[in-house]
């Protein structure tokens, strides 16, 4: 699509997007959002660029291979759930680290089900993309 | 292998040789002996503890819900199989190595031996039935991958195929077979069934569970009317015949009665099915090793007859029965694989199988021919061999049987008359006399080839000559487990004059006479049999052909490739089943609890109708997509006031996501036939269809919502989010934490189907060339 107004605004809104959808991974054990939320934010905004801007710019802006993000996800959702094994723990069993933690507060609470969600992250933005790249290049 | 080929260049500094094995294949035969001679030992150590009646066991959980443990038991009967197997093994690892030396597939084939000897073990050894179960179709797969081991061939494809299709359909049964027994006996551990004795043949089911696992027995085991695939699976090279087909597998059916006989055996069910198809398979299959000229196809026969005779003893529960059934099958595996092995060396030498076109070859195969020559002589039940031992036991055990001796009798003595026949002319034709018109000379094999038979013939002339060595350690533990009593077992070459030796010499007379008259015998059998109907194999051919046109007609029917043709039956389908359900337990909805609706989501409700109808009715494919789009997003709306936030938000991101990848595809596609333009009984057909399906679905849905909720599980949640997993966001603490096994499941579907997208974009693209 040759158009000098998608094609700018377009690169205005991915960066947004892209923002916005990390936004949502973090807070997403808190408030609305979460890793797959956020994949599709981050997918949609990477699609839209797409479509200014075509499939070889969406490439590069991804810097690496959609399939190899896929697999990368995956392997830290399923690597989320080893670790506990490790410590005697069943499959997926939470870890938590508490980081600045006090008496009354328990400070920033970072755990595996972090991991698990970015890996769902990655799966979904890389799924998504590596779909729609493979349409815009194929068909 | 060139002609000039002697022994010691094989076997002397085979390394330096250009034409020794790869190292792949030398991995693979160095773990498939070190395994195999591993068990071999492992199995004569326990000999003491297990003869004195004391199992071997070994127990491991695997799905306990269910019944299902890794259970190992190794009492007498195990043993004998295990020692089978396992030395029985070594020599074939060992003759593989030499008969297949430089072949390109030599390391597939020691590894697939490899994996089919532990499969056979863990069968034998196995304690818990479903844990048999696998081990028996593990068989059938690994056996079903050396029977097609020379791939190229179409033959040897063929003969695969169907090997698997016929003990994998009888597996089939068997698992249902053991199952039903399993729950019959309300324990699944092999050992406790028997122990449970013959309470079962009493139960209702009994008929049903005896016909399943004879089925997965006789088809395992090649019983009439299921014989014929074992012939054909001589397309498999010589020493996975002679290990498969002879001394091992074949006899997983035979391992199976022996073992289930104190549980199902002692009925006239069991004595009638196993005595008629062991003797039909016995005598059958006799002839039919007569007609063949082939050496190796006549030895496939007369190991169909030996099967066919050892379910013929297994019919019975008494003690000489198991005696001879045991002691035979001891003496079949020693003779049978020897001789395999031999017609394998005689195979690779002169380069044919063919009796009329071989002969004397002792000339110049020495030690192969006295080897063979040796076995021969115990098949053919001889003193002072095993096999003469196993005749009059057989012989002995038929007179014993009260109900129907005489049948037993005339199939023992007619399939035993033409094994001597056999016998006779392998030794006479063959090895020591006879013509050879061959086009070149014949050498002794390697070491390695001649090994295997030599130990199999001389064991079977020392065990001949001194049974005690055998009867006290090995026969009697294996007895007293098909009986379910210890009884003492005593051996010997001489019984003085009595009715088997009389029997035997009968025997021996026919079988000169079959000698003699060998080729006026094979013309008369194959002018007998070319007026019999079908039978075996073209039954089988039959079979396979009308599934396959049954097949295609269902296929053409049903897979149209049109779009609309499948959404008509899948739609039809979900109501008129959904309906009928509905109706047949006349359903009544209670519509009084049904809260009132917002003007919010009526107004949305309201929109989306009108949307869909548009979709309907447009016929620009950009204008139905946006509606589509208008749908879900009121979907979504629908969610967010019922306060869903965090479902409402995917369920939007899903739908922008949709709309775009159905616009970039739906645009570039070509208009098709008719879309602007259907035809007339189409629209009207697909509305009704598609009303019924919307008002079935609502109906449903309106039915869930009414009925009680339970709500702990939302209580569970909504306590435990925080404290335990430290998330206000209960719907993500589900997603990743407690219920993050689903999700992970969900997210490695996303990622299969967009690898699975990828990859097929991909493969289009390079289908069409390179220009497109």
């Amino acid at each position: 699509m040759n158009s000098l107004i998608f094609s700018t605004i377009s690169r205005l809104l991915v960066g947004l997007m892209l923002l916005f959808s990390l936004f949502l991974l973090w807070r997403g054990h808190n408030e609305p959002g979460g890793g797959f939320i956020g994949g599709l934010v981050a997918a949609a905004g990477i699609i839209v660029y797409g479509l200014a801007e075509g499939p070889a710019l969406m490439r590069k802006l991804l810097r690496f291979d959609p399939r190899k993000l896929v697999l990368v996800g995956l392997l830290m959702a399923v690597g989320s759930g080893i670790l506990p094994l490790l410590q005697g723990d069943g499959f997926l069993t939470g870890m938590w680290l508490f980081i600045g933690a006090t008496a009354t507060d328990k400070g920033l609470a970072l755990g595996t089900p972090l991991i698990f969600d970015i890996g769902v992250y990655l799966v979904v933005v890389g799924g998504v993309a590596g779909m729609v790249i493979a349409m815009e290049e194929e068909l | 292998m060139s002609v000039e080929n002697t022994p010691d260049n094989v076997s002397s500094g085979a390394a330096t040789q250009p034409n020794s094995a790869s190292q792949s294949a030398k991995l693979a035969f160095g773990c498939a002996l070190i395994t195999a001679a591993a068990f071999f030992l492992a199995f004569l150590a326990v000999i003491p503890t297990v003869s004195s009646g004391i199992p071997w066991t070994l127990n491991i959980p695997w799905i306990p819900r269910l019944g299902v443990e890794i259970a190992f038991r190794i009492d007498g009967l195990s043993l004998l199989f295990g020692l089978l197997i396992s030395g029985i093994g070594i020599l074939v690892v060992l003759y593989s190595f030499g008969y297949f030396k430089v072949h390109k597939s030599h390391a597939r084939l020691q590894w697939l031996l490899l994996a089919f000897m532990l499969a056979m073990l863990g069968l034998v050894s196995a304690d818990n039935i479903i844990l048999l179960f696998v081990f028996w179709e593990l068989t059938t797969v690994t056996s079903f991958l050396l029977v097609g081991f020379d791939h190229e061939n179409g033959k040897a494809r063929r003969s695969a195929l169907q090997a698997l299709l016929i003990t994998g359909g009888g597996g089939l049964a068997l698992l249902v077979g053991l199952i039903m027994l399993g729950q019959a006996s309300d324990t699944y551990l092999l050992s406790e069934i028997i122990a449970a004795g013959s309470g079962i043949t009493a139960h209702p089911q009994y008929l049903i569970i005896l016909a399943l696992i004879l089925l997965g027995a006789f088809t395992k085991s090649a019983q009439f009317p299921f014989h014929f695939w074992l012939p054909n699976a001589m397309a498999a090279p010589s020493p996975v015949s002679a290990y498969l087909h002879s001394a091992t597998m074949v006899k997983a059916g035979i391992y199976l009665m022996m073992r289930l006989q104190p549980s199902l055996g002692g009925t006239d069910a069991w004595f009638y099915t196993l005595s008629i198809a062991g003797a039909i398979t016995a005598v059958w299959s006799s002839l039919m090793a007569l007609r063949q000229t082939d050496m190796k196809l006549m030895l496939a026969w007369t190991t169909v007859m030996a099967l066919g005779i050892l379910t013929l003893f297994l019919a019975s529960d008494l003690r000489i029965a198991a005696l001879a059934a045991v002691t035979f099958m001891i003496v079949h595996a020693f003779y049978k694989c020897a001789l395999f092995l031999s017609v394998g060396n005689i195979d690779k030498s002169t380069g044919t199988r063919e009796i009329e076109k071989l002969g004397s070859l002792i000339r110049h195969m020495p030690i192969t021919c006295i080897a063979a020559t040796l076995a021969a002589l115990s098949m053919a039940g001889f003193p002072p061999f095993l096999g003469f031992i196993g005749k009059e036991l057989k012989y002995e055990g038929a007179l014993a049987i009260a109900d129907e001796p005489w049948l037993i009798v005339i199939a023992a003595v007619a399939a035993n008359a033409m094994m001597v026949g056999i016998a006779l002319t392998f030794v006479f034709r063959v090895f020591l006399g006879g013509k050879a018109t061959i086009d070149r000379t014949p050498s002794e094999v390697s070491i390695l080839m001649w090994a295997g038979p030599v130990i199999l013939a001389v064991a079977g002339l020392t065990t001949g000559i001194f049974p005690d060595l055998i009867a006290k350690s090995i026969l009697e533990p294996a007895i007293a487990e098909i009986l379910s009593e210890r009884t003492d077992v005593y051996l010997s070459l001489w019984h003085g004059v009595n009715i088997p030796l009389i029997l035997s010499i009968v025997t021996v007379s026919i079988g000169a006479l079959i000698f003699f008259k060998f080729t006026k015998v094979s013309q008369l059998i194959n002018s007998a049999v070319a007026k019999l109907p079908v039978v075996g194999d073209s039954a089988y051919e039959a079979v396979l052909d009308r599934t396959q046109h049954l097949a295609q007609s269902l296929t053409n029917r049903l897979q149209t490739g049109s779009l609309s043709h499948y959404l008509t039956i899948v739609l039809s389908v979900f109501v008129l089943s959904a309906a009928g359900t509905m109706i047949y337990n006349s359903v009544n909805l209670d519509l009084g609890n049904v809260s009132p609706v917002s003007p919010l989501v009526a107004f949305v409700v309201v929109l989306m109708i009108a949307a869909a109808i548009v979709i309907a009715l447009s016929t620009s494919r950009l204008l139905s997509i946006c509606a589509l789009g208008i749908v879900g997003s009121g979907i979504a709306v629908v969610f967010l006031v019922f306060g869903a936030i965090d479902v409402a938000i995917t369920q939007l991101m899903v739908e922008t996501l949709f709309v775009v990848l159905i616009a970039t595809v739906l645009v570039r596609l070509p208009r098709f036939p008719g879309e602007a333009h259907p035809g007339k009984a189409g629209p009207l057909r697909d509305a009704i269809i598609a009303i019924a399906a919307g008002v079935v679905m609502a109906v449903i849905t309106l039915g869930v919502a009414l009925a009680p909720l339970d709500m702990s599980v939302t209580q569970f949640f909504a306590e435990n989010s925080l404290t335990k997993a430290y998330g206000r966001n209960i719907v993500n603490v589900i997603l990743v934490d407690f219920r993050a096994l689903d999700t992970l499941g969900e997210v490695a579907v996303v990622a299969t189907a967009a690898m699975a997208v990828i990859a097929l974009l991909k493969v289009r693209a390079h289908s069409q060339g390179p220009n497109s």
